[in-house]
């Protein structure tokens, strides 16, 4: 589902921020990523979502191969990828409603589409009742709840979370993990990138230990300990 | 796909509109500042208009009178009639028989008993004369040339009006009326070129402040065309209503300020035009401003966005 081959990128000014990172993730996996502030997670993201291109090596996802990906394809792979971002990245002039509708209005769906789906979403998230608050009426972990049924919404087969709980107090946190495990229950594969050790210890799934850019270790059941 | 087309044009309208909403005090704050720019450039319009009406009808009575000797037949009149009007420069010829510059005489000196009995003492005195206007004054060289030549300068009696001080006032007039048409073609130029640069620039601070939403639906896989869109559709209306707005503050000028215009003027521009011509050319004026405004908003929107576009 997620591959990628010796996959190094350099910045001119900051130096090496991934160095030769391979990892193949199998379809509805969990797997969570973990590492210190700097290790290079965020930018493994950014690969992800085509933010930036790697300097070396290769990346496919869900198929699509990133070198032969044109500028004009970039949107169409985000719109397969439901992703989720540490600062949430809600339209702050939009609705809870607006702002999940939003992810199935570029795609193209009809109004009645997103009528039928969205209420299904928002119970999923646990949100019923919140369409019509905007961003800032909410709390971080509705808002975070929010950003999730935004990038489930289109039923991606692929879901990537960027630190999501880093900004939320424990108890939001673990609603939103229990979203996304719910989630991946229903067959999504999950990436999620983290340095919350009470939550990578919880769930006992795959982890990767990333550190100065490179993967340190790649356990089936990991465990973390903050350094 | 070309229903999928009619849906997207469908959300940019409604997001846009719904954006317009939403982003009010911004909104008001843009609309404010193209008010301002697009009235001034209004007024400067109808400025202008207004100066070129009174230089038109300052030129307007330019004239060349011909003085003929009592002598010249109606074939040799009407010859010369014929060589004025080939020059192209002839909007009509007027011709006074002796009879009537006499009658014409009389009635201007009504008053001055002393002057019309000395008249009446002799035969008429006073030449047959045609009366040329020219359709352009800054020309009129074109038919001194052809009073000159000596077989149409041995017709003439006296020297033309066109000829001496009063050629040197016309041509001073002349010239100066040339040169202020110019000038007001120049102003208006730069006027509009600043007032694009000011809403331009109003439109680039508006989406500057809102450059987050740009990134954040470019990084959810929304289309630059969608993007775009409402954020275009939000600056016409910007333009729209600035332009209705610079309308009405135009119009509520001239009729409330015209009248003390006219008094500051000292009589030398004829103000009362300006409120007629905002009348007479209400609606071109009206479909000009929101053109303008809805073309220079679309333009300056579709360019501030790419840059945010670009990146992501």
């Amino acid at each position: 589902m997620i591959l990628l081959d010796r996959v190094s990128k350099t910045y001119n000014r900051r130096g090496s921020a991934l160095e030769r990172v391979s990892l193949h993730i199998e379809p509805k996996e969990f797997v969570i990523i973990v590492g210190q502030s700097g290790a290079g997670k965020t930018t493994l993201f950014r690969l992800l979502t085509r933010e930036e291109k790697p300097t070396s090596g290769k990346i496919v996802v869900g198929g699509i191969d990133y070198d032969k990906l044109k500028d004009k394809d970039i949107p169409m792979l985000r719109r397969k990828i439901g992703v989720v971002f540490q600062d949430f990245k809600l339209l702050p002039a939009k609705t809870v409603y607006e702002n999940v509708a939003f992810a199935l209005e570029i795609a193209g769906l009809s109004n009645a589409e997103i009528k039928h789906t969205i209420p299904k979403v928002l119970d999923l998230v646990g949100l019923k009742g919140k369409e019509n608050n905007y961003p800032l009426e909410l709390s971080g972990g509705e808002r975070q709840r929010v950003a999730i049924a935004r990038a489930v919404v289109r039923q991606p087969k692929i879901l990537i979370a960027d630190e999501p709980t880093g900004n939320l107090d424990p108890k939001h946190a673990w609603d939103v993990i229990k979203v996304l495990e719910k989630v991946n229950k229903f067959g999504t594969t999950v990436l999620l990138t983290t340095h919350n050790q009470e939550i990578v210890n919880a769930l006992r799934r795959r982890v990767v230990t990333i550190k100065d850019g490179k993967i340190v270790s790649d356990r089936a059941v990991g465990q973390y300990k903050n350094a | 796909m070309k229903e999928h087309r009619f849906i997207t044009f469908e959300r940019i309208i409604k997001n846009g509109v719904v954006n317009f909403g939403r982003n009010i005090w911004l909104a008001l704050a843009a609309i404010a500042m193209m008010s301002i720019t697009l009235t001034i450039l209004l007024f400067g319009v109808v400025a202008n208009a207004t100066f070129s009406h009174t230089v038109n009808d300052l030129t307007s009575h330019i004239d060349v009178s011909v003085y003929l000797k009592d002598n010249v037949s109606a074939s040799q009149r009407q010859q010369l009639v014929q060589q004025l009007n080939a020059t192209g420069n002839v909007k009509n010829i007027v011709y006074q028989d002796k009879a009537t510059v006499l009658k014409l005489y009389e009635q201007a000196n009504a008053g001055n008993t002393d002057l019309l009995t000395a008249i009446s003492e002799t035969s008429n005195p006073l030449p047959a004369k045609l009366i040329i206007s020219p359709i352009d004054p800054n020309n009129l060289e074109t038919i001194k040339t052809v009073l000159d030549k000596p077989a149409n300068a041995n017709l003439q009696s006296d020297p033309t009006s066109y000829s001496g001080d009063r050629k040197a006032a016309i041509d001073k007039i002349t010239s100066a009326t040339h040169f202020f048409e110019e000038a007001g073609i120049v102003g208006i130029a730069i006027f509009v070129l600043i007032s694009m640069l000011i809403i331009f620039n109003t439109i680039r601070m508006a989406i500057f402040n809102r450059r987050d939403e740009l990134v954040i639906m470019r990084l959810l896989g929304a289309s630059s065309r969608f993007i775009r869109g409402p954020f275009v559709v939000e600056t016409m209306l910007y333009g729209a209503v600035a332009a209705a707005i610079s309308l009405i503050i135009c119009a509520a000028l001239f009729a409330i300020a015209s009248q003390t215009l006219q008094a500051s003027s000292l009589g030398l521009l004829d103000i009362s035009y300006s409120g007629h011509f905002f009348r007479a050319h209400l609606w071109l004026i009206l479909s000009g401003q929101i053109m303008a405004g809805i073309i220079i908003g679309a333009a300056s929107s579709a360019f501030a966005t790419r840059r945010y576009l670009r990146q992501h």
